[in-house]
């Protein structure tokens, strides 16, 4: 079945969302490393 | 009828709107304020006297620009009544119906959690702290309290525009000293003369929308002298790092002259604003409106260059 124009707006908002939460679990995880690195 | 009273929330009307674009979301976070808050924020951490592992510097920055970001998705939920009766303001993502009001206030919240979360988890909690204050001030005092009740709005409100040097710097070394609350004081004087200027030519603007700007209380006159004379407040400011030995000729020879600039500017307006305004070019208004711009970045850069170079005395 085709994508009407919302479909592919919502579908483009729900990656975008995807694409923030990996960058906020790859940020919290890189600083959290450096944290540690500097306890040490 | 009031603005709000007038306002009809076209953003609420499912059969209007069509679904908000990534780029509507970024709109909400204003962009280009962003980026000035972002430059005099990477100052305020690039000039303090400790290093900082870049990805921690890299974590405060973002938390700067997203709380910043943040709160001007919440200022746009709030305002939406008078941003759709402004010709500067009608086309933002919520007077335009690109995007829910509710969308706006949930992106903004969420957001200043975030920012203020990875401030404190990569940084330290006094930054987070001062964050928090930044866009809890700007949201509820000069959003809410100030901005529609008292033409002193800018001048107070301005205290969250000038606090990301302040948290950079707090962000990397766990403190706050003198030189970036003169950081603080550059930006927090020369706010009044920036929007001044503007306001002194979208004066009908604010008008129609109900906003007590300087100029629509008190008129052009009153407005062109307060510009002078906080101008000339700020010149002196701007200079008060390098008479404290906290940065280096290059600084202080570079911030006489902006000063020196902005001033003439602003006497220029004062001068010339009343014909200016009655023919309708508002010439020297738009000028100085413009180089307030350049001259907050070149000072910062000044700052930095110098701090870069190796300033003589750290306090």
């Amino acid at each position: 079945m085709p994508l009407s124009d919302e479909h592919r707006r919502l579908r483009g908002r729900n990656y975008t969302v995807a694409a923030i939460l990996v960058a906020m679990m790859v940020l919290f995880f890189v600083v959290t490393m450096v944290r540690i690195a500097g306890a040490s | 009828m009031s603005v709000s009273e007038s306002y009809t929330d076209r953003s609420s009307s499912t059969l209007e709107r069509t679904p908000a674009r990534v780029r509507d979301f970024v709109a909400l976070l204003k962009p280009r304020v962003m980026s000035l808050v972002v430059f005099t924020g990477l100052v305020g951490m690039a000039v303090a006297p400790v290093d900082v592992h870049p990805v921690l510097a890299i974590a405060a920055l973002l938390s700067i620009a997203l709380g910043a970001g943040a709160s001007g998705a919440i200022n746009m939920w709030y305002d939406a009544d008078i941003d759709a009766v402004m010709d500067r303001t009608k086309d933002r993502p919520i007077p335009s119906g690109k995007v829910s009001a509710s969308e706006a206030l949930t992106l903004g919240v969420v957001v200043s959690g975030g920012a203020v979360m990875v401030m404190g988890l990569a940084n330290n909690y006094l930054a987070a702290g001062l964050l928090l204050l930044t866009i809890g001030f700007y949201v509820f005092v000069y959003t809410m309290w100030l901005k529609r009740r008292t033409p002193q709005n800018i001048v107070i409100g301005g205290a969250a525009g000038a606090m990301p040097p302040l948290i950079g710097w707090a962000a990397v070394t766990g403190e706050i000293s003198l030189f970036p609350i003169l950081m603080f004081a550059i930006i927090f004087i020369w706010t009044p003369p920036h929007f001044w200027a503007l306001a002194l030519y979208r004066k009908g603007d604010y008008a129609r929308a109900g906003v007590p700007m300087l100029p629509v209380t008190a008129g052009s006159a009153k407005t062109r002298l307060q510009i002078l004379l906080y101008s000339l407040v700020l010149a002196a400011t701007g200079i008060v790092p390098w008479a404290l030995s906290l940065t280096g000729d290059l600084y202080g020879f570079g911030a006489a002259a902006l000063g020196f600039i902005f001033a003439a500017l602003a006497f220029g307006l004062f001068r010339k604003g009343a014909a200016e305004e009655a023919d309708g070019s508002h010439l020297s208004a738009k000028r100085l409106f413009r180089f307030s711009l350049l001259y907050l970045f070149l000072m910062f850069t000044l700052l930095l260059v110098d701090g870069l170079m190796g300033a003589p005395v750290w306090w």
